[in-house]
């Protein structure tokens, strides 16, 4: 084998333990975790008051800093924009999986109503557990990812059976998830009117993305549930490797292939559920992502991962660092840039499509 | 249940009127507030302007009017559209047209501070006519155009786009939220007459170019080349046809805010009664898709009586079982 473009570690007896590496690979995960770190450090600093990055290095590594900026970073800032970065994290690996499984560029969590699904969960729960005189919820924040993990799977459950004839094809998949996200809009509407004007406003917000008003609390639950997902999802790369192969490929080589497809898609689907919990319906990130990242380093999932969750937690902390410093002192969901972006990109992946 | 007969289409264009009659009159008649038909008549012989009658001439007429009207407005620019993109999937919602308009008039009212009937029903207007030629264009560059996978999906990003512009919008003034939510939603519940007043003479424009270009749009079907060496001008045709489903479409969105699966539904039903001649599925497509909505909207006071769901929620309840049945079958083509 050629070492110019392969990285190769072998340790243990006999070498018995092999690692291999494409070296563009790991270049680019340096890069890229890098742009990722410059970029939090900058949005850290970034706002209504300005933090110059030293400062705000010396505050994340409990240096002594300006009790000031230290108070505008630690409480308001940086929870703020770890859940931005772990949702767009999420959103990118979710929709990485699903194209894998589904073996279509076009599908995503957003556009197949599984984000949607989760909406109407969170919208419902806002609106049936807050107490009409002090808008406050009577039940802990805690339930909310649960319930938006419930929705995107009641949401997907729907998807895939009606997608089911002899097999998940493809294109059916996609069209039935256009009919299941007009559906979800058309409930989150219904319950948004219902509900009282100041509940509305809040769901809107939290519709279009926004990582908003997150605290410590959020985050302390986020981290050990995104990191178990990261985990799962990280073992099973060769399944899901295997699945890219296409269905008689994954019969050949010996794979429960039905067994792995279902398992794959409920992850795909608990992280979506995680992400639109915290994050609300970002659209987009599941779909530009995994694209961008296979531009870079193919298709091989052990690397396209790892980069396509780096380029999703740098869109999402980008945009939410857009929306929240150029237009002060108003605030523009984090979504809202996604979107601006993402539609025309994904416009033309459809027409490049054809040729 | 397939129609073949000249004479037997004749007459169940008529009957179809009827029903349409019969529905509007239920709309009036029925709801929260009990009424009978002779205080309906007297509301209109002896007007005494008791509650009953108000209920009726104020709140319940227009209603009625302005849902047949704008069913079936919304029924014939989802037929056009199909036609023009050869596309089972298309209409007026399903591509972005309701999104983009709701965005010009959302904008329109938080920017420059918009808020007469007129301005609205002409922002509406250019708010259809450029998201409809977008998608029109984007759906016929290169030989083959896109197929009902992509143009839905296609569709499905631009409205996805302009809906969260709205949002970002929305979220940057909360007062205005209030104001237009249940705009926003869809309804025809609470619009004055004078709203269908004003989008009349459009609307019977549009419903006037539709008709008219029936013959030319079953040409057109037989594929571009087939129609152009029958002599006929193609561009005339589509050109024809998307100012036809601008001013319905448009309109239809000013007054009643986006109210979807009109477009792709009835004219299914409408196919699946006359086949695919245009010449009478225009026709029927105006007095079907009247009745559709109006009878959504009679629904959409009974389901959660006394509380009103927006009717634009009830035909997406409706029309999507729809959607998904023709989706299911029309893998294949796509």
């Amino acid at each position: 084998m050629k070492t110019k473009r392969w990285l190769i570690i072998r340790r243990g007896k006999a070498e018995r333990v092999s690692l291999l590496f494409e070296k563009r690979s790991v270049w680019m995960i340096t890069i890229f975790s890098l742009l990722l770190i410059v970029t939090f450090l900058l949005a850290a600093g970034a706002g209504e008051v300005y933090v110059n990055p030293i400062e705000v290095g010396r505050v994340i590594f409990g240096m002594d800093a300006n009790a000031f900026s230290k108070l505008v970073v630690e409480s308001f800032r940086l929870p703020r924009m770890i859940v931005a970065v772990l949702v767009g994290t999420l959103l990118a690996i979710s929709g990485s999986i699903l194209q894998g499984v589904v073996r279509n560029p076009l599908a995503s969590p957003d556009l197949l109503g599984i984000t949607g699904g989760a909406s109407v969960a969170v919208v419902m729960f806002l609106g049936m557990f807050s107490s009409p005189k002090t808008n406050a919820l009577i039940v802990s924040i805690h339930w909310l990812p649960l319930i938006a993990i419930c929705g995107a799977l009641v949401a997907a459950f729907i998807l895939y059976s009606l997608a089911w004839k002899n097999g998940l094809s493809p294109v059916r998949l996609v069209l039935m998830g256009i009919g299941v996200w007009a559906l979800t809009k058309a409930l989150t509407t219904l319950f948004m009117v219902k509900s009282v004007i100041y509940r509305a406003s809040q769901a809107n917000v939290w519709i279009t993305g926004s990582v908003y008003g997150t605290n410590w609390d959020h985050v302390s639950v986020l981290v050990p549930v995104a990191l178990l997902l990261i985990l799962c999802i990280f073992l099973s790369v060769r399944q899901l490797n295997v699945q890219a192969f296409g269905e008689e490929i994954a019969v050949g080589l010996g794979g429960q292939v039905s067994k792995q497809r279902l398992w794959l898609l409920t992850l795909s689907t608990v992280t979506a559920g995680v992400a639109v919990a915290y994050g609300g319906g970002i659209s987009f990130v599941g779909l530009m992502a995994p694209h961008i990242a296979r531009r870079l380093v193919g298709s091989n999932y052990g690397a396209l991962l790892p980069i396509s969750a780096l380029i999703g937690g740098f869109l999402v902390l980008l945009a939410d660092t857009i929306g929240r410093t150029f237009f002060l002192p108003l605030e523009v969901p984090a979504g809202v840039f996604i979107s601006i972006l993402g539609a025309p990109y994904f416009i033309y992946l459809l027409i490049r499509e054809r040729g | 249940m397939k129609i073949y007969t000249h004479q037997g289409k004749w007459l169940a264009l008529i009957i179809s009127i009827f029903v349409l009659i019969l529905c509007m009159l239920g709309s009036v008649l029925l709801g929260y507030t009990d009424t009978s038909i002779h205080t309906a008549i007297q509301a209109f012989s002896h007007p005494t302007g008791v509650f009953d009658q108000l209920v009726i001439t104020e709140v319940r007429l227009p209603r009625a009017l302005i849902g047949a009207a704008i069913g079936g407005a919304l029924a014939v620019a989802g037929a056009l559209m199909q036609a023009l993109t050869r596309n089972p999937m298309a209409s007026p919602d399903f591509i972005g047209v309701n999104a983009g308009a709701s965005f010009f008039i959302v904008a329109a009212m938080m920017l420059f501070s918009v808020t007469s009937l007129e301005a609205f029903l002409w922002i509406g207007l250019v708010g259809s006519a450029v998201t409809s030629l977008a998608v029109y264009l984007l759906g016929s560059v290169g030989s083959g155009g896109l197929s009902p996978l992509k143009i839905t999906l296609a569709g499905a990003a631009t409205a996805m786009l302009f809906a969260s512009m709205t949002q970002g919008l929305l979220v940057l003034d909360e007062s205005a939220l209030d104001q237009v939510m249940f705009w926003l939603a869809g309804s025809i519940e609470g619009r004055k007459l004078e709203l269908l007043q004003l989008v009349v003479p459009y609307l019977t424009i549009g419903f006037l170019i539709a008709l008219f270009l029936g013959k030319s749009i079953n040409v057109l079907q037989m594929g571009e080349d087939v129609a152009t060496g029958l002599g006929q001008k193609t561009w005339l045709v589509k050109l024809l046809g998307l100012v036809s489903i601008v001013l319905l479409a448009g309109s239809a969105v000013s007054v009643a805010g986006p109210i979807s699966f009109i477009g792709v539904m009835v004219p299914h039903i409408v196919k699946g009664l006359v086949g695919n001649d245009y010449r009478w599925l225009v026709p029927f497509s105006i007095t079907i898709g009247g009745i559709v909505l109006v009878l959504a909207d009679l629904a959409a006071r009974f389901v959660m009586m006394p509380e009103e769901v927006p009717v634009g929620v009830m035909t997406a309840l409706i029309g999507i079982p729809f959607f998904l049945a023709v989706a299911r079958r029309g893998v294949g083509k796509a």
